[in-house]
């Protein structure tokens, strides 16, 4: 029998929203639960509204579910903006001393007070919070006492287990009607609990990535944090440079040394990485670039999401040159697409962009982990005199029929690898001669034939002969996913068809489904339907809709359905 | 910086591409004091990595002998800081202009002097855009007249002066129509462990009328010709506030500290670009998502 808990914790910047969250979400994971979490904060340290949904199944989720069976209000606000979210069981559980109870199932716990009395500082205000909802659950308390222990460690985490036992005794005793849910531990939870980000930089590191310069922005910061903190340890470089034009540039020079390198950014950000991308392109220097998505232009909403980067990063800079862009769909996903990137890069010799966004950077689901036997690191085609003839005789752009020329690396062998941003012949010294300039255009151009075999065929979800299909990319997957079961549980004969390649796009695959469809149609967060004129472009195929959100807040599985119905059955315009 | 001498390096070791300056143009001078210096070095063409940006000096690499990476227009230091991490053995020299190091690049500039890379960054500084055909630079004298600027050139950057008030471990000066002083000077900071930068008064002789090889000529002197001592940093100053009359050539500034590289533990292993990778390295890092 399918289990479905869903909790949502809000309050200001500095009530510990995330640490609640945090701590729910891995006890449930630990307890062998399969979670999903998102978050929602504003750009600032102090004050505003954060929340942290969670939801727990005994099924694998991918998305947030509505309604809540269990609202945590850490002040007011949150009761006042997310009441209606509450499933008709469900309960809110909010501070006595900080918000007034409406109409529906209210518990009112003096979290704030219990923290000082029992655990001796009021700041553990929302341990005393995460106990309460447990409370309200029946989970056993023991072992999320020592989720907590070990979440907050040493004497903090004791003081903190205090407070989580005040709170799971106060809601234990005191609230009297039905309890919103019945949870109980399904087993030993081996499961791992991360964010796209993690997996991003796992993934990096499992590629052999040990070269990463990057520039905080939000919301990148934390695969150069995480990268920082086990450079040491995982044998990387990771410089924290001036700008993200340094940033990129160091990374194309740490590769052209022989490094795997990446650097990582946002939207306006890889702004001024583009530069860069072309260096990339003309010298024909691997380098992987994360561009985490967030709504622009400009600074735009720092901590919201969206997919609205997507007709930039395959046109940004001058000029026709190869590059490859990858946009993963999940957690996991993330972590073997890096890989792919890194791979991509080397064998092709060119920049290879990873687009992930915000809600995916945030979002966190329980994996089953990663067989890392599978992990292949392909560095290319390198040069070596025995196979390529003497050193004297290297060429670092010598025109091939694939495109590739052979890499050598400065002062690993005698060959002398001479590149140029400037337009150069297959030596690498810079000319202005037509004939070497057309040669060297079409060879950087060929090794696009070889690019396009490497697009793995978009994935079609739900039935083949479905009426309508959704199309989609990039993060959105698990709520599309889960919106086409929504679909198809009344008459409706929906499927998905979701891309996590972009470029080279796989331009037979996505029209030969396109094809069985009667209606399509693009379900994006941005304005414009980019993915919809990707299509026009790449098949010359019109979408009937498109399902478009630009609000910075990500799509739900009800939500895309709800708008989905509206397009197909009402009509909508396009 | 460990250097292997195996065959003989001469001076024909560094022969490269034609150069396609104009003639007579103060590149020729420090093209020969940089191949001077690696020769007397004994440092191997491909030991050698010579990264450059854009404008008539950016293309001093094609005209010498080495690895090169041909960078960006004001881009030279970030790929030449990062090359050195991935290979230390590299001896890595960044080539540029005044526009391209003190201008464009200036953020870079600022930077990776505290940093402390082992790199050497030679600016062919000639006070002028010459690729551009004759704007002001950042390097041109007040008042000095040119298309973009009719009414006469802002005070310009005393570079050297921001070099070591940003933390730079080797500041020098040098002249291109010194061959000894410059290839010398080239050779100092080349063999300086860490971030060593040398501005080469270098003249135009095709758009900058003003200082030309006679005007240098007449107003350099030599530092360590009058007891200058490097290591004093409010002396270097000092030094770095004269120009007009006099102008002073040599190592200004120079104190040790442990390079960017020295910091980084990964290379105690050797260079990144040697190290093989196993991806089952990652499997400690799992624990803490349980």
């Amino acid at each position: 029998m399918p289990v479905e808990a869903n909790f949502m914790v809000g309050g200001e910047a500095g009530q510990g929203v995330q640490s609640v969250g945090a701590v729910l979400a891995k006890t449930l994971a630990r307890g062998g639960y399969h979670v999903f979490a998102d978050q929602d904060y504003e750009s600032r340290i102090r004050g505003g509204h954060n929340f942290f949904r969670i939801r727990a199944s005994n099924m694998p989720v991918a998305a947030i579910k509505e309604p809540l069976d269990i609202l945590v209000a850490l002040n007011q606000e949150t009761i006042d903006l997310h009441r209606m979210e509450v499933a008709p069981g469900g309960v809110v559980v909010y501070d006595q001393e900080k918000g007034q109870p409406g109409e529906g199932n209210y518990l009112g716990v003096p979290f704030t007070r219990l923290a000082q009395e029992k655990a001796g500082n009021r700041i553990m205000a929302n341990s005393v919070a995460f106990g309460a909802a447990l409370g309200l659950t029946g989970y056993d308390l023991d072992a999320a006492a020592n989720i907590v222990r070990g979440f907050f460690g040493g004497d903090v985490g004791e003081a903190n287990v205090t407070a989580t036992r005040a709170g799971y005794d106060y809601a234990t005793e005191n609230f009297k009607g039905e309890r919103p849910l019945n949870l109980k531990p399904l087993g030993d939870g081996k499961r791992l609990l991360m964010n796209g980000h993690d997996a991003v930089a796992l993934g990096a590191i499992a590629a052999g990535c040990n070269f990463m310069a990057g520039y905080p922005m939000t919301p990148a910061t934390p695969i150069l944090e995480y990268l920082s903190t086990h450079a040491k340890d995982m044998d990387m470089a990771v410089v924290q440079t001036e700008d993200e034009i340094s940033a990129i540039n160091m990374a194309i020079g740490a590769s052209f040394a022989g490094a795997r390198a990446m650097t990582a950014t946002s939207g306006s950000g890889f702004c001024l990485m583009v530069e860069g991308v072309g260096l990339a392109g003309i010298t024909e220097t691997p380098v992987v670039i994360v561009n985490a998505q967030r709504p622009g232009p400009a600074v735009g909403l720092p901590t919201r999401t969206e997919q609205g980067d997507l007709l930039f990063v395959l046109h940004c800079h001058q000029g026709d040159f190869p590059r490859a862009v990858l946009a993963p769909a999940s957690v996991e996903d993330a972590f073997w697409l890096t890989i792919k990137a890194f791979n991509l890069a080397d064998k092709y010799q060119l920049p290879v962009i990873m687009l992930t966004d915000h809600y995916l950077a945030t979002s966190y689901i329980t994996v089953d982990g990663f067989d890392l036997s599978k992990v292949v690191i392909d560095r290319g085609e390198t040069y070596s005199p025995e196979r390529h003839g003497p050193p004297q005789e290297y060429k670092r752009h010598k025109v091939t029929g694939s495109g590739i020329s052979p890499r050598a690396f400065p002062g690993l062998t005698e060959a002398l690898v001479v590149t140029d941003s400037d337009e150069h012949d297959e030596t690498g010294h810079l000319i202005e001669d037509a004939r070497a300039r057309t040669e060297q255009v079409e060879k950087r151009l060929r090794k696009l034939n070889g690019l396009g075999q490497e697009t793995s065929p978009p994935e079609v979800y739900g039935p083949p002969n479905a009426e309508t299909t959704l199309v989609g990319w990039g993060s959105t997957w698990g709520a599309l996913r889960e919106s086409i079961d929504i679909l198809n549980r009344g008459n409706g004969k929906f499927n998905l068809l979701h891309l996590r390649e972009l470029w080279p796009f796989p331009s037979e695959a996505v029209n030969s489904i396109l094809q069985q469809a009667k209606r399509s149609y693009v379900v994006e967060s941005n304005a414009a339907g980019q993915l919809a004129r990707l299509i026009r472009a790449e098949t010359g195929r019109l979408v009937d809709g498109k399902v478009l959100k630009y609000d910075g807040r990500p799509f739900t599985p009800s939500g895309i359905a709800e708008q989905v119905k509206e397009e197909v059955y009402h009509g909508a315009k396009s | 910086m460990a250097l292997r001498v195996e065959q003989p390096v001469t001076m024909e070791s560094y022969a490269g591409l034609k150069p396609a300056w104009c003639p007579g143009c103060g590149n020729f001078g420090i093209l020969r004091a940089l191949n001077k210096a690696l020769v007397e070095m004994k440092v191997q063409p491909w030991q050698l990595l010579m990264v450059s940006g854009i404008g008539q000096a950016g293309k001093l690499p094609h005209y010498s002998r080495g690895n090169t990476f041909n960078s960006l227009h004001g881009r030279a230091v970030p790929p030449a800081v990062a090359a050195k991490i991935a290979n230390p053995e590299l001896v890595v020299i960044v080539i540029g202009g005044d526009g391209d190091g003190y201008s464009e690049g200036g953020n870079h500039f600022l930077h990776v002097l505290r940093r402390n890379h082992d790199i050497t960054h030679i600016v062919h500084d000639n006070q002028v855009y010459a690729l551009t055909k004759g704007q002001a630079s950042p390097t041109s004298d007040e008042g000095y007249v040119s298309k973009t600027t009719p009414g006469g050139a802002l005070p310009p950057l005393n570079a050297l002066g921001v070099a070591i008030m940003a933390g730079a471990t080797f500041v020098a000066r040098t002249f291109a129509g010194d061959l000894d002083h410059a290839a010398r000077t080239i050779q100092e900071g080349v063999r300086h462990r860490g971030f060593a930068l040398i501005d080469v008064l270098q003249p135009c002789v095709t758009f900058n009328h003003v200082n030309t090889f006679k005007w240098y000529s007449e107003r350099v002197y030599k530092l360590d010709e009058r007891g200058h001592n490097p290591q004093d940093k409010m002396a270097a100053l000092e030094v770095v506030q004269q120009w007009g009359e006099r102008i002073p050539i040599g190592v200004i500034y120079r104190e040790q500290r442990p390079t960017y590289e020295d910091r980084i533990p990964a290379l105690k292993k050797g260079p990144l670009a040697k190290q093989v990778i196993d991806p089952q390295r990652i499997a400690p890092l799992f624990q803490e998502f349980q």
